[in-house]
């Protein structure tokens, strides 16, 4: 029992996100009607994808003991830059939208990663400042006729809707990075020690900076996919608290908030398990208060779960 | 007379390491007693015991003539014992009255802190201690030096019967260190007990009566300062006995490098750092093991790391193979052919998180790597290597790194220095808290090294290793090289000699410390020209 006790622990740490996704199904199967149905099943994929898509970029930073807050801003901010810059056209629309992710990234990046400034600080920063910036461009909501963003958003490749194909292929990539790249091993490096990292020569400014880019660009585009889908831009409300939702996903997925580790399946795991967790309870006609009380007991288990890997 | 507080047979151990064997201290009324020793010596750990924070797991603590046994840091600070350390623990963005008086603060009616009295009482206080500021202003404000004052002067306000200072002036301005030193000499007439700790020799000799030395957890000696020629009080920290014979064959270095008379691989000129480096020349040729010697504190490390671009400096430059390297930055250092072991494996070293084959392959990834896509098949490579080169011993080379022992740890690290294919390295350090096999191996890995032809710094508190290993040896004393040995003079009587040098000399030149840095670097240059 004492020796077999650590292993389970590892296990349910390592694959207890997978076990939780399939005993979810499994319920669902059982008991909720309808639940196997194609159009269900789309509209939660469709519905999870821009969490998704943010969370890759988050457990990227969370992978080096940084957070990133200003994830669901970020959406707003591009939103706003895709109906202003429709007029040329979709493709260059989508173009200064990444263009403004990447930017606030780079702002939230170098004052982490130059000028010291604590993570949860300097984008919370960005949080609030760049909401405001996307106010400001678009105020309320926009409507907008442009056939190419609206199929973005609606059309499917054999039965799937093209974001969920998006978001497979950002995950598939995101994986690759983490792997085989040299950069995604730095990025491990840099969050399991960074003193270490530096006197072994990493970049680390550079890393961290890069890191945070690609988290801006990840909640940009999230934000043009959110947008293309509701075809209509909402700065106002587009992705607010979505950054909570990014981070619950990582922390289920198993990545410690203390760095070093990047888990980038269990992440989207995570991000579908809260989906499939939320569908369940609405379906079996339980409000949404009990739904968050629950996502809340879940969370807790997995930092249960973090520490007790992070004590053997 | 009776001691104030008194340490008799005290023990304790933490897993693994015994860090205090049965030492005694007695600590009399008005006296100021130094308290000295290396690296693991059980300074820290004593002082612990003394405030609370460890329990002592043998022998006897008195206070006040009473057995005592202090639960927690607060109980001891109560009772009068306090303790400064030399981080400042305040609270930065509190006034620096209501730092000063935190807790007893005069309150006027309804038990509201009166402003005006308790800034008048903070700058009244503060007076005493040669501190003139704004006492209203947050304390972050101040400098540190003005910190620690504010800090003492609170430590004595609270009714203390023993203060216990932990290297007090290591950020310190001179003039400072003059306020303070008044101020210990003002609390040893009023019957307060001091212990005080410092690597700082002359200090010692200035401001102290009694000196206790620890050395590997053990009493090595106690006794009147000013009795203790300072020779011998280097020779008891570090443990040598003065007249020890030199064994050969202790270490494993075989002391026979064919002394390479090339260019310099490496050569740093007037390195200058505010209060840790003051004006540092250092050189090493290919194929040639230099030693750094000193005490702890002396600044060698921090002259390693300024060499490798780990520690920013004020003054100075690095060259590498005659061109000048961009300082700052270990990225451009390691580039060059700069690479350093730190001292501290665990903070500084080790990615805890990640395996044998990844900590190896870290610093030289990009390397191994096509267009930022890492190739498995060269880290493999490299890593085998490695490990069978360097003896690692791993159950795989996935195994976690944290699970390996302290001295396949350090090979892991050297493994990782060596796959970047350095020029020079910088070892701090390289043998400590290693068994002696590991020791032994690598020793000879060093040699080795030098025997390829790379260059090699070597920082060793142990001073056989220091000896056997290096062809030359550069002493250092806060912040500076005092004397260089080489030859037939590297002996660890000689190494002791140069320490101890010039007892006293230092504390008359210390305001022209700026002076005599601009000085070293000019010298510096004019060599360098000529």
């Amino acid at each position: 029992m004492a020796e077999l006790k650590p292993r389970l622990y590892a296990w349910v740490q390592d694959y207890g996100v997978y076990a939780a996704v399939l005993a979810l199904l499994l319920f669902n199967v059982l008991f909720t009607p309808n639940f196997l149905d194609v159009s269900n099943f789309r509209t939660q994929l469709v519905q999870v994808t821009p969490i998704v898509i943010v969370s890759l970029g988050m457990a990227l930073v969370i992978g080096t003991q940084g957070i990133d807050l200003s994830v669901g801003s970020v959406m707003a901010l591009a939103a706003a830059l895709v109906v202003l810059y429709l007029g040329y056209g979709w493709l260059p629309a989508l173009a200064v939208a990444l263009v403004g992710g990447a930017a606030v990234g780079a702002a939230g990046g170098a004052l982490v990663a130059y000028a010291g400034v604590q993570p949860i600080v300097a984008t919370l920063a960005l949080l609030v400042g760049v909401r405001g910036l996307a106010n400001v461009l678009v105020p309320q909501l926009v409507e907008f006729r442009n056939p190419d963003l609206i199929a973005l958003g609606s059309s499917s490749v054999a039965g799937i809707p093209v974001i969920v194909l998006i978001a497979a292929a950002l995950t598939l990539a995101m994986l690759f990075v983490v792997r085989r790249t040299t950069f995604g091993r730095q990025v491990v490096a840099i969050g399991g020690n960074r003193s270490a990292s530096e006197l072994s020569g990493l970049p680390v400014q550079r890393v961290l900076l890069l890191v945070y880019v690609i988290s801006g660009l990840l909640a940009a585009l999230a934000g043009v996919l959110a947008t293309a889908r509701l075809q209509a831009s909402d700065p106002t409300s587009l992705g607010l608290f979505i950054e909570l939702s990014a981070i619950t996903a990582v922390v289920v997925g198993g990545t410690p908030l203390t760095g070093g580790r990047i888990r980038v399946l269990s992440t989207v795991m995570g991000a579908l398990l809260m989906q499939l967790l939320s569908a369940t309870l609405i379906k079996h006609n339980l409000p949404q208060s009990w739904t968050q009380m629950v996502q809340a007991v879940i969370i807790l288990a997995a930092v249960y779960a973090t520490r007790e890997r992070a004590s053997r | 007379m009776e001691p104030v507080l008194e340490a008799k047979g005290i023990s304790k151990s933490f897993p693994g390491v015994l860090a205090l064997d049965g030492v005694s201290l007695a600590l009399n009324p008005g006296e100021v007693h130094a308290l000295v020793g290396e690296n693991g010596a059980g300074k820290s750990t004593l002082i612990k015991v003394f405030t609370g924070v460890y329990r002592p797991d043998g022998g006897e603590l008195r206070y006040l003539g009473a057995p005592a046994a202090f639960g927690t840091p607060l109980e001891a600070q109560r009772a009068g014992i306090s303790t400064i350390y030399q981080e400042v623990n305040l609270v930065p963005m509190m006034s620096v009255a209501r730092n000063l008086l935190l807790g007893r603060e005069p309150r006027g009616r309804f038990g509201v802190i009166d402003a005006a009295r308790m800034y008048g009482a903070a700058e009244q206080v503060l007076a005493g201690y040669g501190v003139d500021a704004d006492v209203r202003r947050p304390l972050r404000t101040l400098g540190v030096g003005a910190q620690q004052m504010v800090a003492l002067a609170r430590a004595v306000s609270v009714d203390a019967r023993v203060v216990i200072m932990d290297e007090p002036t290591s950020s310190l301005e001179p003039r400072e260190v003059e306020t303070l030193f008044g101020v210990i000499r003002r609390l040893r007439e009023t019957g307060i007990a001091v212990i005080y700790v410092s690597h700082r020799l002359g200090e010692l000799y200035q401001v102290c009566d009694r000196v206790t030395v620890l050395r590997d957890g053990r009493l090595a000696h106690t006794g009147e300062l000013a009795e203790l020629p300072r020779l011998e009080l280097i020779s008891l920290m570090l443990g040598r006995e003065l007249n020890e014979v030199k064994a050969e064959g202790v270490t494993r270095f075989s002391h026979d490098h064919a002394l390479a008379d090339g260019e310099p691989v490496v050569e740093a000129r007037g390195l200058a750092r505010r209060h840790v480096l003051n004006g540092v020349d250092v050189s090493v040729r290919p194929g040639e093991v230099v030693g750094l010697g000193g005490l702890l504190g002396a600044g060698r490390t921090e002259t390693a790391k300024a060499i490798a671009g780990a520690l920013p400096i004020d003054g100075g430059q690095v060259l590498v193979a005659g061109l000048p390297l961009r300082g700052g930055s270990t990225t451009a250092a390691i580039r060059a052919g700069v690479s350093l072991l730190p001292e501290d494996r665990k903070a500084e070293g080790i990615i805890p998180g990640l395996s044998v084959r990844e900590n190896i392959a870290l610093a030289a990834l990009p390397s191994l790597a096509k267009a930022g896509v890492v190739s498995e098949a060269k880290i493999d490579a490299v890593v085998e290597i490695f490990m069978r080169r360097l003896k690692i011993k791993a159950a795989s080379p996935g195994q976690p790194v944290a699970e390996l022992s302290g001295g396949n740890q350090q090979k892991v690290l050297l493994a990782r220095l060596l796959a970047v294919r350095p020029k020079v390295v910088l070892l701090d350090e390289p043998t400590r808290g290693i068994d002696v096999g590991a020791k032994a191996e690598v020793q000879a890995l060093i040699d080795e090294l030098a025997g390829e032809g790379l260059g090699v710094l070597l920082i060793s508190s142990d001073l056989g290793e220091l000896v056997e290993g290096a062809d030359r040896v550069l002493v250092l004393r806060e912040g500076a090289v005092v004397g260089e040995l080489a030859g037939a003079e590297v002996t660890e009587e000689r190494i002791m000699a140069t320490i101890a040098e010039q007892a006293g000399a230092e504390q008359a030149g210390s305001d022209q410390v700026g002076a005599e840095q601009a000085g070293s670097e000019q010298a510096g240059a004019e060599q360098s020209g000529g």
